[in-house]
């Protein structure tokens, strides 16, 4: 009864004036939340997919649309930017008569690198990491040269790689190497570091003996971070592989760029440009990949839907 | 024995029948010494609880049996064959239910192995579950199957039910009960809570100044534990003991009452 009237009068007060209202606030009133299941979904079915139809690669591929559009309509100038049509049409010319490598060869060639080089640079990292990280004569041992190692830039070791090791594929290996080296190293440290101590004390105390204690506490409780580094090693390793190819090299995508800048063919860099986002993209699509296999145990926000 | 003991640590039990020995067993964490000469001898298949205020030390000489710790002085002797559950589960979050419970055994077929332990704590449909699908009565569950998989001849508990509701604590006191009528180890409770600890224990040790203070023999029925005169009257000595006997003796509320 009092409940209707302070409604009323609230209401009244809040229509003539807002001041009037928030003055007399009535003890009565209290501001409650209802939960319960919705009714129908908040947006259809068709709608919500319509929302992001294709995951993560529904906004490139809008974007890509919006580029051709604009190409066609003539907004972007044919000499500055290559449509998206453009550059498709040059992949399939390169890919079939390519000079003097097809982008098959090129592909092949810069993949091979990318992944020599991580795999050498993940497993010496990797190896590296787990010794310091279960002592601390391997910390003592490895941390200084790998902090020294992260704070130059190492793309700026390539005209070093270079006298050293000169320009063949020994070079850009270890370049690549060492680029995704020390992510996976840093990270995999760190990650071993913070795994809970109480549940080491609890392997202790139940009697697991140290190798058990690395492989089913430390290593798997080091794994988030672990995954964390090897999302930077992969990217790391495609960006070595763009400055190690565009100097001194005689096959790859990096000379196809160098190639395609010395011609001006704008299509053929762009090209480039596109299989470098592409390799970026599957890369980052492997590790959530791994994530979700690796980590179901794992109770993490998922994000709000 | 008397109902009031002090415990010795040349005690006439014979070796054979003694589990746990400790003798003038020295802790000290910088100027603090928190286990000053501390004497104390477990009897073969016991359930002794270790009664103190917080911040007496139970937590660090049950470290120092778990071997979690080393003494500065003193010895300790304890069966090989161990295990300690803490105050919370922890179960390692990225294993199954049933490989958190064998992380500490060798064994040719650990899952049978884990599926029958997990059996006796009412979770043997758990056993694939990940930690993190448990409730906390559950887990503590999976903590105590983990405890006893390696057939232990001494259990270590620091206050394993401090942090779960009045009726999930009850239950679990059920199962403590159960577990030890079948499996022969001797038990070590730690806990703060004197109802608790009359409810479970054969025998009850006062911790204080870093010694054990006292020993009571509980020689009462499953009822007599929780209604009767016999246990008022250990209560009441235990009580006394922890300096909260009588309301009006307790430092604090003393201060209060002079204060109205």
């Amino acid at each position: 009864m009092t409940v209707t009237t302070n409604v009323a009068v609230d209401a009244r007060g809040a229509l003539s004036s807002p001041s009037a209202a928030s003055t007399s606030e009535p003890e009565s009133f209290i501001d409650t939340e209802t939960f319960a299941p919705p009714a129908a979904p908040r947006l259809p079915l068709a709608l919500r997919r319509l929302r992001s139809p294709l995951g993560i690669y529904t906004t490139p591929l809008v974007l890509l649309a919006a580029w051709q559009v604009a190409s066609s309509l003539g907004a972007l100038s044919e000499t500055l930017a290559a449509s998206p049509v453009e550059v498709t049409k040059a992949a399939v010319h390169l890919w079939q008569v390519g000079a003097p490598s097809t982008l098959g060869e090129d592909l092949r060639v810069s993949l091979t690198r990318a992944l020599v080089g991580l795999v050498i640079g993940a497993s010496i990292g990797g190896v590296a990491a787990t010794f310091a990280g279960l002592s601390r004569f391997g910390e003592q041992l490895f941390n200084g040269p790998v902090q020294i190692l992260n704070t130059v830039p190492f793309l700026a070791l390539l005209p070093l790689m270079i006298i050293w090791f000169g320009i063949g594929e020994m070079s850009k290996v270890l370049l690549i190497a060492i680029g995704a080296g020390v992510p996976v190293y840093i990270n995999l440290f760190a990650g071993i570091r913070s795994v809970d101590q109480r549940l080491v004390e609890m392997a202790a105390a139940a009697g697991a003996g140290r190798w058990r204690l690395i492989r089913r506490v430390l290593l798997p409780g080091a794994l988030p971070g672990a995954l964390v580094g090897l999302r930077f090693a992969l990217a790391y390793s495609v960006l070595g592989l763009v400055v190690a190819e565009q100097i001194n090299a005689s096959s790859g995508l990096g000379f196809m760029v160098t190639q395609a800048q010395t011609y001006q063919r704008i299509d053929e860099m762009f090209l480039g440009l596109a299989i470098y986002a592409i390799l970026g993209l599957s890369a980052d699509q492997v590790v959530r990949l791994l994530e979700r296999v690796l980590l179901t145990w794992r109770p993490a926000f998922g994000g709000a839907r | 024995m008397t109902a009031l003991a002090v415990a010795q640590p040349a005690g006439a039990a014979k070796t054979a029948d003694v589990a746990v020995r400790v003798h003038g067993l020295l802790r000290r964490f910088g100027e603090r010494t928190v286990l000053d000469g501390l004497d104390l001898e477990l009897r073969r298949s016991e359930f002794v609880i270790l009664l103190g205020q917080s911040g007496c030390g139970k937590s660090t000489l049950l470290r120092l049996l778990g071997g979690l710790d080393v003494p500065d002085g003193g010895e300790v002797s304890v069966p090989r064959r161990r295990a300690l559950v803490f105050q919370e589960p922890r179960l390692l979050p990225w294993q199954r239910v049933w490989r958190n419970v064998t992380i500490g055994i060798d064994a040719r077929d650990p899952r049978q192995i884990a599926l029958g332990v997990l059996d006796e704590v009412g979770l043997r449909d758990h056993a694939v579950a990940w930690p993190k699908t448990l409730s906390g009565g559950a887990a503590q569950r999976v903590a105590r199957a983990r405890a006893l998989v390696a057939k232990p001849a001494l259990v270590l508990l620091d206050e394993p039910f401090a942090a779960l509701d009045a009726i999930t604590r009850l239950r679990m006191h059920d199962l403590v009960r159960a577990l030890r009528a079948r499996h022969d180890a001797t038990m070590l409770l730690v806990t703060h809570d004197v109802d608790e600890a009359i409810a479970l224990g054969d025998r009850i040790l006062v911790m204080r100044d870093g010694c054990i203070a006292s020993s009571h023999d509980v020689d009462l029925d499953t009822h007599e534990r929780f209604r009767g005169a016999d246990r008022d009257r250990i209560r009441a000595a235990l009580l006394h003991e922890l300096g909260i006997g009588a309301i009006g003796s307790a430092p604090g509320l003393s201060t209060q009452r002079r204060e109205q």
